[in-house]
């Protein structure tokens, strides 16, 4: 049943795959992103409370939950990296990890951004923020970790499992809202079928979510194709590639 | 073929926490510094905030829980270090017992090493630091469930650094945000318990940490050593 998948774990054409993939993610993702954008931040109509500041949620939320859904993803394939013992789930790792840690950085700082007018504060050490600074100390843990060892199967291996480790924290950034009733709002987007915000606010978001979201596996995609060609800079197929590179410079 | 009948688990994990309490016998140092550097840290702070006997009262919780942290953080290093660098380490990975045993017995080690002392010392420095009375018994039953949990956790960035030169820092990058949510419901049962409340919610909440420490954390420890040790 998984047989389709085992081509997929030769380092050769994994890259190839995503060196397809990387031209569609990023149309999709600036089209997106062009729509949500402009739609988000000039015609959605103003919060009735929060009047024009509100347009930050259309940055900070796809932010916020990229930062967990990254996280998320992260700590799979390091999951069946130990599992199946696959060596490019350590380089998948490796390529997630800084994207995940600047989108959690984006959201922390977007969020302060807006919580200095809003609740008049840049910081406050309410649940859901630390939980999620501690996701940025996290992230930073995984990538000097992988940094650490000159043996890049061993550093693949050992991020992963601190990845892992490091999955508890996820449930607690998500419910924090919901068991600690402090100062950050609430789930506005994710209730099933019924989100609390009118569809005019709601549509441009779903827009600037997955445009994020594309965005994300755009940068992903390339920092795992660096990735790859840095675990096999040995191998005769990338040789192979960086003459035709040349050549192709040289002409 | 076996000659000798195998060892029941509970002999092996007997033995290594034996051979480990040798061993910090053997070398008093070891235990020795991270208590009193618990004990310093400890004082840096009345001379650093100012002897005023209620920000002390209020600070008391969190600064005796940081201290503890870090003293356990400096600590971590000779779980498996020492065992690394000779060569006994791949010894024990080697034998026939399961490395869960193992690393249990190395973990519990550790925190008769250096967590129960602590715990000993803890209220002198408290009495320093003029914890108000009804908080003595909730910091001593949240440093009893915690400091286990710290050695757990710790363990497993131990277990991840042991292979690196300078692993100190990376370790402390590591373990120490790990550590946030035992430091966040120990000071805040402590609190709770200074101002006469029930606290015995935060103190489950410790109590299940603990829990899922020792069930779970010494699978991410073996397999953190497997791939340590190659």
């Amino acid at each position: 049943m998984w047989k389709w998948l085992h081509p997929y774990a030769n380092p050769e054409t994994s890259y190839h795959l995503v060196g397809k993939l990387i031209p569609w993610f990023a149309v999709v993702s600036g089209a997106l992103l062009t729509i949500g954008l402009f739609w988000g931040l000039l015609f959605a109509p103003p919060d009735y409370q929060q009047g024009d500041s509100f347009r930050i949620f259309y940055l900070h939320v796809p932010a916020a939950s990229l930062s967990m859904g990254i996280y998320l993803g992260m700590a799979i394939a390091a999951f069946c990296g130990l599992v199946w013992q696959l060596r490019l789930a350590g380089a998948a790792v490796a390529a997630m990890a800084p994207v995940g840690a600047v989108f959690t950085a984006i959201a922390l700082i977007s969020g302060a951004a807006w919580g200095k007018p809003m609740w008049g504060t840049w910081w406050i050490w309410d649940a859901r923020l630390t939980s999620e600074l501690i996701l940025l100390f996290l992230y930073l843990g995984v990538m000097a970790l992988n940094s650490a060892f000159d043996d890049k199967i061993a550093a693949g291996k050992s991020a992963g499992i601190l990845a892992l480790v490091g999955v508890i924290n996820l449930p607690i950034i998500k419910y924090s809202v919901e068991w600690w009733n402090t100062l950050h709002q609430g789930a506005t987007v994710s209730k099933l079928g019924k989100p609390s915000m009118t569809l005019d606010m709601f549509y441009p978001f779903v827009f600037c979510f997955l445009g994020f979201a594309f965005l994300s596996a755009v940068i992903i995609c390339i920092r795992f194709q660096s990735q790859i060609l840095q675990h096999n800079v040995t191998r005769p197929w990338v040789k192979k590639l960086v003459t035709v590179e040349e050549n192709k410079h040289a002409v | 073929m076996n000659s000798k009948p195998a060892m029941s688990y509970f002999t092996v994990l007997t033995f290594i926490i034996k051979r480990e309490l040798t061993l910090a016998y053997r070398h008093k140092d070891d235990v020795l510094n991270p208590i009193l550097f618990f004990i310093i840290v400890v004082t840096l702070f009345p001379l650093g905030i100012g002897p005023a006997t209620n920000t002390l009262a209020t600070i008391a919780p969190g600064v005796i829980w940081v201290a503890a942290l870090l003293a356990t953080l400096l600590s971590l290093d000779r779980i498996f270090k020492s065992d690394f660098n000779d060569g006994s380490l791949e010894q024990m990975l080697l034998s026939p017992h399961p490395t869960y045993i193992i690393v249990l017995g190395k973990v519990a080690a550790h925190w008769l090493i250096t967590g129960l002392p602590l715990i000993f010392i803890a209220p002198v420095l408290a009495v320093s630091l003029h914890l108000d009375d009804n908080a003595y018994n909730a910091m001593m039953l949240t440093l009893l469930l915690g400091t286990p949990v710290l050695s757990f956790i710790g363990a497993i960035g131990a277990a991840l650094t042991v292979r690196l030169k300078n692993g100190g820092v990376i370790l402390s990058l590591l373990v120490l945000p790990l550590f946030i949510p035992v430091l966040i419901f120990a000071t805040s049962t402590i609190n709770t318990a200074a101002m006469n409340l029930p606290y015995q919610g935060q103190l489950a909440i410790i109590a299940a940490l603990l829990v899922g420490a020792v069930t779970l954390a010494p699978f991410a420890i073996s397999s953190a050593l497997k791939v340590s040790t190659n």
